[in-house]
């Protein structure tokens, strides 16, 4: 007999293995709406699968919290019941041996608390409070709704020009989203539960890139009604864009020299060129959309001004004040804030960072545009330093993945103590204090503390500040406009309540968060402008669904974007991505499941012709 | 065209054609349950499904469209195994208790599995169960709905009132009220259309046919009871009756042998409900200060609750007069009831009508000719009369032709012509003509107005003046009438509504064929009744006539006025079950 065996796993568990990986992917593919209850107890089932069933309150109280929570689903409990389960799930937490048990019971816990209405509910109608509203999983995550299993359909039948017309219904920046969304709707693809997502930006971006320029359509009759939107970036330029079609008289009111907000001024022209934005620009302002740059509210015109001229108002200023990190030395030279670095850039003013060592502090996208920005101005040397462990970056994981490749160094760990400078008031170098990664807080994150380590000093000749924005509420404030917590307190409707008729909606109203989001806000905004102004004007679009091909849609690989080699990226500001080639395309756009008509769909229309 | 090959036969369809029609267009059997054409094409049941060449999924055919050079096999050995065990797990939480259904017989799942040889289910039963409330007028039972989805479908496309909706997510997944309400706290219309588009006896009216036995059985109470004009199109079809079994003597015959005392025809009141409808037109049109336009009929009371509940801006302009249902119970229990020398206590006014809504109707609180007395005791469908006729073993081909009795069973054409979409108005029309003018039109003057289309207009002369009327059936249809009338897209003087598609000819009452509709042959009846009636105007009806001059004075006095009218502002909708 031997002392001892190599583990080897047998047939049985190599599959339940791999059974493991269809659920977590199966579970990233769930759909929103789902009853809260039915998910407990379907988990509740499979956590107690993975009990070992020695200890008493893992092994035969989460088979009774099972009981207890169907008997709710049965509509066969009573309102002691969820003080009973309450009180279970407590002592398993309290008294189960490990954390099978425990995890499990704080599990139900927390659900007592979250959706205590769903509990009632069925206990006192037998009724549930959810409904699958939107069925399609892409859809219901776009923030704007834009028809996404429409559009990968076209695609297959080549039918490019379509695919924008059907895009902008919900969306008129198809061609900057098609570069720099973050795809919400690939989370909980269905695709999923097969193999993976589909890429759903970049078909877009092969639809933008084969559909030639596709006319804007036909604006509705003049309602002469003026309405006024502050700020020419994504959000505002959407209200804009649909207000027009609905026959509204429209000016934009933009601070800066050019249109275009963040996407021009935030994001670096490497990942979206500025001649494919002005695609965008020019096909909203061919609907008869007015522009006045250079104008700062506040300043050259009043809010009072503008409200006497229009008959409505649209404030998307978006979040563009810089935000202090708050140590010393921070007023030095050489240290400069994200937003002025990529507006200068998004003016054309690029500076020569050629030979420097440069320092960006943060951890978000504009982190890494930075980053990789100062990469292809010339520096020598770029560190990004953050605070917490690469894995709590908000940015894209692509976009760190991008930034390393392109010789960032990524310093995490570190929190900016103060900035070194010489004689003269040139930053020389950053002083950082070790963080070690801490307990996790209600949001789920992990909290940094000071490690007791020394501190670290960081040479640098630049410094760029990329730790979030703040929106200029000053001039809003004063002329009536609710500010809550730095931001514009504007309802769902994007109504602020308090002045008839003005609206706000994007970044200023949610803090920074997506152009897509901004795009969706304005579209939001401009159907509540015009019911405000006393119309029911309907956007729609003519372009015909193809049905769904009837293929078996086998596990197959999805296709990855490739880009330009770093070596030869990292030389200029241009587009990194390459578009998918026709093969890959035609490929791509076979894997998608078509949930607007199977499943949900067809019963519930998996898709709304108008809005 | 697309060709295509379906068991070993070439077909050659329209584009578009789903594999379901192509098959059946060619004499192709496919089984379907939660199919219905147009309006539930969602391949949920997958009963329909068949085997395509060169496709590992079965496909439900119900919603694939058939495209070139697909060969197909509707009953493949793969189809044969998936499509029996789809309909047992759908068995397996189907309350199948036949012998006791509203459906057995006619139930298209019962079918299905009878056909598919299922006579055992290997699975474990549970089905859904009912929380319901039994007095309310339409029934639902749980645990015999297999989540077709169509009475959302249909309630939501043909009628637009979004009564139904699914409950709960996943494996509990139910069919419900919308928005977490209750039934008799909802806004529905009582159409009944999801009824008579259930496959199953999930969906069903309240059984009132005990109270009727009773009254029957209770030698103090004399038994009147009314026939609507639908009616007599559709009793004998769930009876199987050759046309010459299925006439209205013999309707008559089968009701006085049951044993009511009276068996009157609503036809009467339908004309009686013309001379004061039209009268009432007529005033209103005369009226240069009357901008209340244009008005609606009042004898469809789904209509009236959906207005009540969607539009009630408009509940103003439906006509006060009653409809012909209540028009009748409350002359049976004044005129009549003075006339044969019986306290109207004595009386039980029972109506038999195709519809549901009606039921509710004769509980309104405020509808009756006096506070005493209900005018209408109880209505049944005409489900429940041919439940009746079957309860009292009537073989209709047996009976001797019969005729309603008098005085309230003498009608005209116009009369019969009310359960058919476009009859009201033509009904109208004619006696319109003949008050303004003083002669009577050609009886077929106003034939414009019939026809299945959803939505129609015509413009007449009437004394020199144009009138704009239109007719529509279907609350969806209603809908986009009143949404352009509101917008002022379109301007009319009289519209009637008739909420059921092709009006009570398919009202939710009538008997039930899964798959066919014979709404259209069932309004063809009525006008051939009209068309060999000797009387085609209301106006020369005789009892309607002699009624007026013993009883009522004339159209819209005052004794009319308190028993033939009504005043639609003075109930609610939600909670008016009893």
């Amino acid at each position: 007999m031997s002392r001892l065996k190599i583990k080897t796993p047998n047939k049985a568990q190599t599959v339940v293995e791999e059974l493991y990986k269809d659920l977590e992917r199966r579970i990233v593919a769930s759909p929103p709406g789902l009853c809260p209850i039915d998910m407990s107890q379907a988990f509740l089932r499979l956590a107690h699968a993975q009990t070992c069933g020695k200890c008493v309150p893992c092994r035969i109280g989460l088979s009774q919290l099972t009981n207890l929570i169907t008997s709710v689903l049965d509509g066969e409990a009573t309102m002691e019941t969820i003080d009973l389960i309450e009180k279970t799930a407590r002592v398993i937490k309290n008294s189960a041996d490990c954390a099978i048990g425990r995890e499990a019971a704080k599990m139900v816990l927390r659900g007592i608390i979250g959706f205590r209405d769903d509990y009632i509910e069925h206990i006192k109608h037998n009724r549930c409070l959810c409904s699958l509203n939107q069925p399609v999983p892409c859809v219901s995550q776009c923030p704007a709704g834009v028809d996404i299993p429409g559009y990968i359909a076209l695609i297959a039948e080549e039918r490019y020009a379509d695919c924008v017309k059907l895009i902008r219904k919900d969306n008129p920046f198809v061609t900057s989203c098609a570069m720099v969304c973050e795809h919400p709707c690939e989370a909980r693809c269905r695709r999923s539960m097969i193999d993976s997502p589909i890429n759903i930006r970049s078909l877009k971006r092969y639809a933008v890139e084969h559909s030639g320029i596709v006319p804007a359509p036909k604006c509705a009759e003049k309602t002469g009604k003026k309405v006024a939107v502050i700020g020419g970036g994504p959000g505002g330029l959407s209200a804009a864009y649909y207000l027009s079609l609905m026959g509204h008289d429209v000016e934009v009111f933009e601070k800066r020299k050019y249109l275009g907000g963040m996407l021009r001024y935030g994001i670096p022209s490497y990942r979206l060129p500025r001649e494919r934005l002005q695609e965008d620009i020019d096909a909203i302002l061919s609907t008869g959309v007015k522009i006045s740059t250079d104008v700062n509210i506040g300043k050259d015109i009043t809010l009072k001004e503008l409200r006497e001229k229009f008959d409505s108002i649209y404030i998307a200023i978006g979040a563009q004040l810089d935000k202090n990190v708050g140590i010393d030395g921070e007023d030095s030279r050489g240290v400069i804030s994200a937003v002025e670095l990529l507006r200068g850039i998004g003016d054309g003013n690029l500076p020569d960072f050629t030979g420097k060592k440069i320092i960006v502090i943060g951890g978000g996208n504009v982190a890494m545009d930075c980053a990789r920005s100062s990469v292809r101005l010339g520096a020598e040397k770029i560190n990004i330093v953050y605070r917490r462990r690469r894995e709590d970056m908000t940015a894209l994981p692509e976009e760190i993945d991008g930034a390393i490749e392109e010789g960032c160094e990524l310093i995490e760990l570190q929190a900016p103590s103060k900035i070194e400078y010489d004689s003269e008031g040139n930053a020389v170098a950053l002083w950082t204090k070790p963080q070690i990664i801490g307990s996790i807080d209600s949001s789920g994150r992990p909290k940094p503390r000071d490690a007791d380590l020394p501190e670290m000093r960081i040479e640098a000749d630049i410094i760029i500040k990329a730790i979030g924005q703040g929106i200029e509420t000053k001039h809003f404030e004063e002329n009536g406009v609710p500010i809550k917590r730095g931001v514009i307190d504007a309802m769902s409707s994007s109504d602020i309540g308090t002045i008839t008729g003005v609206f706000a909606g994007g970044d200023c109203v949610t803090g920074p968060a997506s152009a897509i989001k901004a795009i969706a806000a304005g579209k939001v905004a401009a159907a509540n402008i015009d019911e405000f102004l006393g119309y029911n004007h309907e956007i729609t679009v003519d372009v015909e669904i193809p049905e769904p091909k009837l293929h078996d849609r086998m596990p197959c690989g999805r296709i990855t974007s490739s880009e330009r080699t770093i070596s030869e990226r990292v030389k200029d500001m241009n587009l990194i991505e390459y578009a998918m080639t026709k093969e890959e395309a035609m490929q791509e756009s076979s894997r998608c499941l078509r949930c607007d008509k199977f499943g949900h769909g067809s019963f519930k229309g998996g898709r709304e012709h108008k809005w | 065209m697309v060709k295509l090959k379906i068991d070993d036969i070439n077909i050659e369809v329209k584009e578009g054609t789903t594999i379901l029609e192509a098959a059946r267009g060619a004499g192709i059997g496919i089984p379907s349950l939660c199919y219905l054409k147009d309006i539930n094409e969602i391949g949920a049941c997958r009963v329909c499904i068949v085997e395509i060449d060169g496709i590992d999924n079965l496909v439900p055919s119900c919603n694939t469209v058939a495209e070139n050079g697909m060969v197909i096999h509707t009953n493949s050995p793969r189809v044969r195994e998936a499509r029996k065990i789809n309909v047992e797990l759908i068995l397996s939480q189907h309350d199948a208790r036949c012998a006791t259904c509203v459906r057995s017989g006619n139930c298209t799942l019962q079918t299905i599995a009878n056909d598919l040889g299922i006579i055992d289910v290997p699975y474990y039963y549970k089905a859904a169960k009912t929380k319901w409330d039994t007095s309310f007028y339409l029934q639902r039972k749980a645990s015999k709905c297999i989540k077709c989805m169509r009475c959302i479908q249909v309630c939501e496309k043909i009628q637009n009132v979004h009564i139904w909706d699914l409950e709960g997510t996943g494996s509990r997944t139910n069919i419900d009220v919308s928005h977490n309400r209750k039934i008799a706290e909802s806004d529905c219309s009582l159409c009944g259309q999801c009824i008579v588009n259930c496959p199953v006896g999930a969906l069903s009216e309240r059984d009132d046919t005990q109270i009727v036995f009773d009254a029957l059985a209770n030698p103090d109470i004399i038994t009147v009871v009314q026939v609507a004009p639908a009616v007599r199109t559709a009793w004998g079809e769930s009876l199987a009756l050759k046309p010459e079994d299925s006439t209205v003597g013999k309707m008559v015959a089968a009701l006085k042998r049951i044993g009511f005392d009276y068996v009157f025809d609503t036809n009467f009141a339908a004309d009686l409900t013309i001379m004061e409808e039209g009268s009432e037109l007529l005033a209103k049109l005369n009226n240069p200060n009357n901008d209340n336009k244009p008005m609606f009929t009042s004898c469809c009371p789904a209509w009236v609750r959906f207005a009540k509940t969607k539009y009630p801006e408009i509940v103003d302009q439906i006509s006060s007069a009653k409809s012909p249902q209540q028009m009748f119970g409350a002359v049976a229990k004044t005129y009549f009831a003075e006339k044969i020398g019986v306290d109207p206590h004595k009386l039980f006014c029972i109506s038999i009508m195709p519809c549901l809504a009606k039921k509710a109707e004769c509980d309104i609180p405020t509808i009756n000719s006096s506070e005493s007395i209900k005018d209408v005791d109880a209505s049944l469908t005409t489900r429940e009369f041919v439940r009746i006729i079957r309860a009292e073993h009537i073989v209709p081909e047996y009976l001797e032709e019969a005729e309603f009795d008098n005085p309230l069973g003498i009608a005209t054409g116009a009369g019969a012509i009310f359960g058919t979409t476009g009859g009201v108005m033509e009904a109208a029309l004619r006696s319109a003509y003949y008050l303004a003018t003083g002669e009577n039109p050609n009886p077929d003057t106003f034939s414009q107005v019939r026809g299945m289309d959803g939505w129609k207009e015509a413009k007449f002369d009437l004394a020199g003046r144009t009138l704009n009327i239109a007719v529509v059936h279907g609350l969806n249809n209603t809908s986009r009438l009143l949404d352009a009338l509101n917008r002022g897209e379109v301007n009319y003087d009289f519209v009637e509504v008739m909420s059921c598609p092709g009006g009570c000819a398919g009202g939710g009452g009538q008997p039930i064929h899964d798959g066919c509709n014979f709404t259209e042959e069932r309004g063809q009846m009525l006008y051939d009744i009209d068309h060999m009636s000797s009387l085609r105007f209301s106006h020369e009806n005789p009892e309607v006539l002699k009624l007026y001059e013993d009883y009522l004075e004339k159209p819209l006095s005052e004794k009319a006025h308190h028993i033939l009218h009504t005043d639609h502002n003075s109930w609610q909708v939600e909670n008016m079950v009893k």
